[in-house]
């Protein structure tokens, strides 16, 4: 029986520029495009670099562009996205390359920090265990975004990123909007502060595009709409 | 007054005009296919505006919600598709937001005083 094989084409190259290259890979069932993608660096060209580690779509490293659109790639099945066994992989739109599929997160990762992204606990709340009922309002706000696994999925489909780099872009915001909802936090106006204005929350243009492509569904717009009332509120008491 | 705390009043100021012209626009609209397929002429249309306050407040908010909306929209666009900063932006949008406001209320002006 013949084999049947995937036509597949890869961004090699690194932040000096790059093409795409052509591969004929086995196509098998259940197969991944990660899976795709190792099978390339282990039987035809073990130059090819990607980042990859737990392979179940915990750890947000493997994210790539998949025929044009952010992807997971451990938890993205060629059969899904390919039916026609035509598969382009490409690095992460709105991050700098590294060498070929691998991109360098720093500025997605500095933009969690900027957005005032780790919790501070609010002084004397030590003393005692918090009582956070999982029904209440602000807690299931945060609970809605907080399984985000830092992928950058929604930061590479993001419009507002590609045209205002400076901008924290879905995830950060998302993060900033968990904490803010966080009753045990103590940094909310130096948090409200941060994420407002040109580079914050109100840049965000609502395309949803993040909430479309976040792999965990989340939605970081809606997170994002959360921070524009408050930090504006903050911002007319005169607060920011 | 902090940058950051300037950038979310800007942003209320555009949603609150947005607010505005979101009730403005569709009655300027229908009046203005009312007056013409009634087929009423330009004399006949200033003969009902002139001295009228209503058609003076209305107009008069109007220019203003444009002259708001306008300028910051603009500035967001001039940003960030040609990367357009720093004073000088803010000063481009500060004189499109008062030009708009004079030229509009000259033309009402023009259309409730006899």
């Amino acid at each position: 029986m013949k084999e049947t094989t995937l036509a597949m084409s890869v961004w090699r190259g690194d932040a000096a520029g790059g093409a795409f290259r052509d591969y004929r890979v086995p196509a098998r069932p259940g197969q991944t495009v990660l899976d795709v993608v190792t099978w390339i660096q282990r039987h035809i060209d073990p130059g090819l670099s990607y980042r990859y580690a737990c392979r179940v779509g915990m750890c947000g490293t493997c994210a790539m562009t998949v025929n044009g659109k952010p992807r997971w790639t451990c938890r993205t099945l060629v059969g899904t996205v390919a039916p026609d066994l035509r598969l382009s992989v490409a690095p992460l739109a709105n991050l700098p390359v590294v060498k070929d599929l691998a991109c360098d997160m720093t500025q997605f990762f500095d933009k969690w920090r900027r957005a005032e992204g780790r919790f501070q606990a609010a002084p004397g709340s030590a003393a005692d265990f918090a009582v956070v009922p999982p029904e209440s309002a602000a807690r299931q706000a945060a609970d809605a975004g907080i399984e985000c696994i830092g992928c950058a999925v929604c930061y590479a489909a993001c419009d507002v990123v590609s045209w205002n780099p400076a901008y924290l872009g879905p995830a950060a915001l998302n993060r900033a909007w968990t904490l803010v909802n966080d009753v045990r936090d103590g940094a909310q106006a130096a948090r409200l502060a941060a994420v407002a204005g040109d580079a914050g929350c109100h840049a965000c243009h609502s395309h949803q595009s993040c909430r479309e492509h976040c792999p965990k569904q989340l939605n970081p717009t809606a997170a994002i709409a959360g921070l524009k009332r408050l930090a504006t509120l903050a911002a007319l008491k005169g607060e920011i | 007054m902090s940058r950051a705390r300037a950038e979310a009043l800007l942003w209320l100021a555009q949603r609150a005009s947005a607010a505005v012209l979101g009730v403005w626009v569709p009655i300027h609209l229908v009046t203005i296919v009312a007056a013409v397929r009634g087929g009423l002429s330009a004399t006949e249309i200033l003969e009902r505006t002139q001295g009228s306050a209503a058609w003076a407040v209305y107009y008069a908010v109007f220019v203003l919600a444009v002259s708001i909306h306008a300028p910051i929209g603009l500035r967001t666009v001039a940003r960030e598709t040609l990367g357009w900063r720093g004073p000088g932006l803010e000063l481009a949008t500060l004189a499109a937001g008062v030009a708009l406001a004079l030229f509009g209320w000259r033309a009402v002006a023009g259309l409730v005083m006899a």
